[in-house]
């Protein structure tokens, strides 16, 4: 889970990393009110997880509170690629002298984390890497050893930070790791860290993503979903504890495993080419079980997507045998009644297949369709999706 | 031959207390899988009856060891505890672990994968993976025993379901060992691994790899085939629809900016002279092909 600027600020400042006091706004008046008490000139911040808010006009430095008004109200309800922006944040402007990059993240190619480093900080990190890579400190860190402070003097003096914010940037990098460790966090971003006028560094944004494997142990994290911006039927499915994900297509799909159901999704927009241009709707494992339940719940969501004309239900027999599956998706039928109304085709394969494949004909259902192969159940319910 | 797993294995399940730790105990012990114990902290000195097997239960993996003379683990304890039953295991210098467990914490994974690095003794399969299997030979973890037998085919793949799928596609030519490396940010055991492991494998002459989305494995992959694989491979990479951002299913599954897209690991297969199937049966016959079958 990606996190909002603000969010991130907050478990910042709950680990002791420096940041400038904030408030967050979904009004004008919210946002004057927070100005007023932070007093001074405040930095108005569009909140919304995407890069380049700042070049699209989603953060305004304001001169007072009424000025602050002003700027949430013009930044309130902007569109920035795509996100709609409901939330602003409100924070002390501070006078900055330089500005540096400190990241911890999980790096997937070499199964270890990395700090990277840079004085270079501010603009796009990314940039500095290519054009510049002598500029940024990559560091690994051991996922057993962790950041000790002899370590974190070390990585803070290979990135040559000047000498005299050195001891100030080790310390923010401690906290980091500690943010990083005890959040279960796969990237604390820091851009820019900056050195105030007055000589103080302080983390002027920052992007957090945590882990969601670690919701069992991170029981405060659930609390920083973004329920507005989850889509209605996703939130359904994650009531139902399917792994569901919307997409902008029109043929239904239900598969068993993750890599199943990917490949499901690219065969039917391959078909979906010969078809009109239709595409998978959806993204739905229902895991090895398959039961009935599961079944009837996967469908049911499904069936209550209207841009769905057509559903594939994709299944290999592997631990689950397809007897099992068939009679999964004869009792789903039973369990919607009248509210199933679109063609599904169904394609079993795998262990007890020709039993399974028994109990739908024998069901004879009249919204189901079965074919034997992949490819050409893909291709038939995409044809069904066009018509 | 096979790779990592053969008739000489000798498992021991960790959770094999557990509901789905019996389970599976009872699947692999049925395809002739030479499983001798399990181990469940606190529970040792027990006796399991599964299907007429007496197996004791240890209290660790090194008394399991010493008792039983296994050289082979599978892991089924929920998430909040395998860390610890890995680290138990790379303790007692466990030759080969596999870790099907879904869901488990990134640092946790990133943990025990460096302690095991830094002790050098034991091999990790996973996490979330269905595990592997050497038809014939042994099976360890949740892959169907009964899809196929044994063959020239080695197979890699991240994904469980696209595994089953391509073994059933090509049953009838069969395999030398299937691997289900996992679909995590961090596995213990990558495609790279595995093409080595086939390459030195005189009884593999063709290998499959199953990559999806996200990570730059397939990438990895690739350069090695240039560099080092001289028999025959063929590809497939789930994901081309995935749209940038969303998590499809396995928790490394996942495009961010430009990296780690289908797109991307295709072309990066294609140009190591890997042919690449649009669809699983098209890779089927891909091989087919090159096999003269």
């Amino acid at each position: 889970m990606d996190l909002f600027e603000y969010q991130a600020r907050d478990l910042f400042e709950k680990h002791g990393v420096p940041v400038l006091a904030a408030a967050i706004a979904t009004t004008p008046d919210e946002a004057e009110a927070a100005a007023t008490k932070i007093g001074g000139k405040v930095v108005v911040k569009a909140q919304v997880k995407v890069g380049g808010r700042g070049k699209a006009g989603g953060v305004k430095l304001a001169v007072d509170a009424a000025d602050a008004r002003e700027k949430a109200s013009a930044i309130l309800g902007m569109d920035i690629k795509g996100h709609e922006v409901r939330t602003v944040m409100i924070a002390a402007a501070a006078p900055i002298e330089s500005e540096y990059y400190l990241a911890i993240l999980l790096d997937r190619s070499n199964r270890t984390f990395l700090v990277m480093a840079s004085v270079s900080g501010g603009m796009d990190i990314e940039e500095v890497a290519r054009t510049a890579p002598e500029k940024l400190a990559k560091i690994p860190v051991s996922a057993v050893d962790g950041i000790s402070a002899t370590k974190a003097k070390e990585i803070i003096a290979a990135a040559n930070f000047p000498a005299d914010v050195a001891d100030q940037v080790v310390d923010v990098l401690l906290k980091l790791w500690e943010v990083f460790q005890s959040e279960d966090a796969t990237l604390v971003e820091v851009n820019p860290l900056v050195k105030t006028n007055d000589g103080k560094v302080i983390a002027l944004d920052g992007k957090i993503t945590l882990d969601d494997n670690a919701e069992f142990r991170q029981p405060d994290h659930a609390a920083l979903v973004d329920h507005a911006a989850t889509n209605a039927l996703e939130a359904a499915a994650k009531e139902k504890d399917l792994n569901y994900v919307k997409l902008d297509g029109e043929v239904g799909i239900i598969g068993n495993g993750a890599g199943l159901v990917m490949s499901t999704l690219d065969v039917v927009a391959y078909a979906g080419k010969q078809h009109g241009g239709v595409r998978p709707a959806n993204f739905l494992d229902i895991g090895g079980g398959a039961s009935a339940q599961i079944m009837a719940d996967g469908l049911s969501i499904i069936l209550g997507d209207t841009d769905v004309k057509s559903v594939f239900v994709n299944v290999f027999g592997g631990i689950t045998s397809c007897d099992a599956v068939a009679t999964g998706i004869v009792q789903a039928l039973e369990l919607l009644g009248a509210k199933a109304t679109k063609p599904i085709v169904v394609r079993l394969d795998g262990n007890n297949v020709v039993e399974g494949r028994a109990i739908l004909a024998k069901a004879a259902h009249p919204l189901i369709e079965q074919v034997d192969t992949m490819d050409g159940a893909a291709n038939r319910a995409a044809e069904l999706a066009a018509k | 031959m096979a790779i990592f797993l053969n008739a000489k294995s000798v498992v021991i399940v960790q959770g094999m207390t557990g509901s789905e730790g019996t389970k599976h105990t009872r699947r692999m012990l049925a395809s002739g899988t030479k499983v001798v114990g399990g181990v469940t902290p606190g529970k040792g000195g027990q006796v399991v009856d599964i299907d007429g097997h007496q197996l004791p239960v240890f209290n660790t993996v090194a008394e399991a060891m010493s008792a039983t003379g296994a050289n082979t683990s599978v892991v089924f304890v929920p998430p909040k505890f395998a860390k610890a039953a890995v680290i138990d295991a790379v303790d007692a210098a466990m030759p080969l672990v596999v870790v099907i467990t879904e869901g488990i914490p990134v640092h946790d994974s990133a943990s025990f994968y460096a302690y095991s690095v830094s002790k050098g003794t034991t091999r990790i399969i996973g996490p979330n993976c269905p595990g592997l299997i050497s038809p014939g030979q042994s099976n360890v973890g949740i892959i169907p025993a009964d899809i196929t037998g044994p063959g020239p085919i080695g197979l890699v793949s991240k994904s469980g379901t696209l595994t089953y799928q391509m073994m059933y596609e090509l049953r009838d030519i069969g395999f030398s060992t299937a691997v289900g490396i996992g679909g995590d940010p961090v596995i213990g055991t990558t495609h790279i691994d595995c093409l080595r492991a086939f390459q030195d494998d005189p009884e593999t002459t063709a290998i499959v790899m199953i990559g999806e989305i996200g990570g730059d494995a397939e990438e990895r992959a690739a350069a090695f085939i240039a560099e080092y694989v001289t028999k025959p491979v063929v590809g497939y990479v789930a994901g081309f629809t995935a749209p940038e951002g969303k998590t499809m299913g396995h928790a490394g599954a996942i495009v961010s900016g430009s990296s780690g897209t289908a797109q991307g690991k295709k072309d990066a297969l294609e140009a190591a002279g890997v042919k690449v199937g649009q669809t699983p049966s098209e890779t089927a016959q891909l091989l087919r092909d090159i096999l003269g079958r």
